[in-house]
């Protein structure tokens, strides 16, 4: 029997957008208020969902101590109370949300090998979220 | 639940029909249960949330009619939760 897990993190980040290969005027013109140039802060939302067949002996798809341990040691540790636009990961691509999505699904699918990474969701806020999959994946924002 | 919308009720299902069989079948069995010792599926599998969506699953899925089981999502708390899509 496969079964999905999903456990959702919280962190706080800071970010603004902006891209070094539009001029001031088109980075106004496309980012508004998410341009402003001290930046911006969110409490995030990271739901991290992992499948695999539900062990006979235990009854579970991964060990919530694994997924939680490697969770907060490689992206709690990494993102929260940061400012997203000096990390790495950000320095030529603009800290939006999709591409934080595809950071993180990066690390975990990368990091975690108890079971397998289905899908990376992050809301931004209670209005906005973004799923990342993976490339042979969907990924949808709303 | 997933189904065609029928054209006459607009519905993919009957909610009516689903809150009764989800009554009898699932929270009948489950609500104010000690899961390990009452539930009869439980005195061979342990009962964590990825067993009790199966077995929210198993005993939904024959009972139902109209439309086509999709997901049973269980949640554990509001920050951890189980999909069973039926996958053997």
């Amino acid at each position: 029997m496969k079964a999905h897990l999903t456990r959702r993190y919280i962190f706080s980040a800071s970010h603004r957008l902006h891209s070094d290969e539009m001029s001031e005027e088109e980075n106004r013109a496309t980012y508004g208020k998410c341009n402003n140039p001290y930046g911006h802060g969110h409490n995030y939302t990271v739901e991290v969902t992992v499948s695999g067949p539900v062990d006979d002996q235990t009854g579970m798809v991964c060990n919530l101590v694994d997924l939680d341990g490697f969770v907060h040691s490689q992206i709690l540790e990494r993102y929260d109370h940061q400012n997203l636009n000096l990390l790495s990961e950000f320095e030529e691509q603009v800290p939006t949300t999709e591409n934080l999505c595809i950071a993180v699904y990066e690390i975990v699918k990368r990091g975690f090998r108890k079971a397998h990474l289905e899908k990376i969701r992050i809301e931004e806020t209670m209005m906005n979220s973004f799923e990342y999959s993976g490339e042979n994946g969907r990924t949808t924002s709303g | 639940m997933k189904g065609a919308v029928d054209p006459k009720s607009g519905f993919v299902v009957d909610l009516r029909q689903l809150k009764d069989v989800m009554s009898r079948e699932v929270l009948d069995a489950l609500d104010h249960r000690f899961l390990n010792k009452e539930v009869p599926e439980f005195l061979t599998r342990i009962p964590t949330t990825e067993n009790l969506a199966v077995a929210i699953w198993q005993r939904l899925s024959p009972k139902l009619s109209a439309a086509q089981l999709h997901r049973v999502r269980v949640y554990e708390t509001p920050d951890l939760f189980v999909d069973f899509f039926g996958e053997v």
